[in-house]
């Protein structure tokens, strides 16, 4: 049995659409970053705002913000999903934009031989750095940033990235590594070394 | 003995599934011995945890 208390706080809460619309903002850009579509973005987050007008699910279990987000993702998932069915581009890896940083032995060539950047805290304190960071990350090829994007963006794991795409364990980790190879790079030549600064 | 390529290999696939001990043991001995990989491994963790100050921001 339930006592009186646990049942109110299950009672649908109204939301209160001035707090949702603040969001709105970080969520098209939340939405841009995965899908790399603006006009898409604005679409799917007024559907998601509507949704969480009308829905009437929202308990006061969890901030509003993480309710909202949560059925934003699951729009991106369906969007995603619905994407890999009717694949508009090929599938052709794009390696552009990527030095291969080893030579023959598949060891580092000494001039791609990875830096030390320091103390992380200090590089994520540079405003320039996010700059950079957001530059890298649309510098991603196509297929390789919707996988990067997914685990590390929309926080699915690796097993459901599978899944929503219809690839195999060992392909998702040849994509992870590539992926975070390329932003290291990027990373590194842009703001660590301050090449093109 | 791990080449640098393949090492770069573990460390990225240890944020995604957990490593056998073999792998570990064998990644760790060349970590000890690869500085350009060591930097690498650190920049790997650190771009995790990027991606989830840069979701906050």
């Amino acid at each position: 049995m339930q006592n009186e208390s646990d049942q109110q706080s299950l009672q649908p809460q109204k939301v209160d659409a001035e707090q949702i619309a603040m969001m709105r903002e970080e969520m098209v850009r939340f939405t841009t970053l995965q899908l790399r579509d603006a006009i898409l973005a604005e679409d799917i987050v007024h559907e998601t705002i509507n949704a969480a007008l009308s829905s009437g699910k929202y308990t006061g279990r969890g901030s509003l913000k993480s309710w909202v987000f949560a059925i934003l993702r699951n729009k991106i998932i369906d969007v995603i999903r619905d994407r890999n069915r009717h694949p508009t581009e090929s599938f052709i890896e794009d390696h552009s934009g990527y030095e291969d940083p080893f030579d023959e032995r598949d060891h580092w060539k000494e001039a791609q031989t990875p830096a030390d950047w320091g103390r992380p805290d200090m590089v994520m304190a540079n405003e320039q750095f996010w700059v950079i960071f957001e530059i890298c990350l649309n510098r991603l090829p196509e297929n390789t940033a919707r996988v990067f994007m997914m685990r590390e963006h929309l926080e699915l794991d690796l097993k459901e990235v599978c899944k929503e795409l219809d690839i195999s364990d060992k392909n998702a980790w040849v994509i992870m590594h590539r992926a975070r190879m390329q932003l290291r790079q990027c990373l590194e030549m842009n703001f660590i070394t301050g090449v093109h600064l | 003995m791990l080449k640098c390529k393949q090492a770069t290999e573990l460390m990225s696939q240890s944020q995604d599934r957990a490593l056998t001990l073999n792998e570990r043991v064998r990644l760790k001995l060349h970590l000890l011995i690869c500085s350009g990989c060591t930097n690498c491994n650190k920049q790997m963790r650190f771009l995790h945890e990027a991606m989830e100050q840069f979701r906050k921001r």
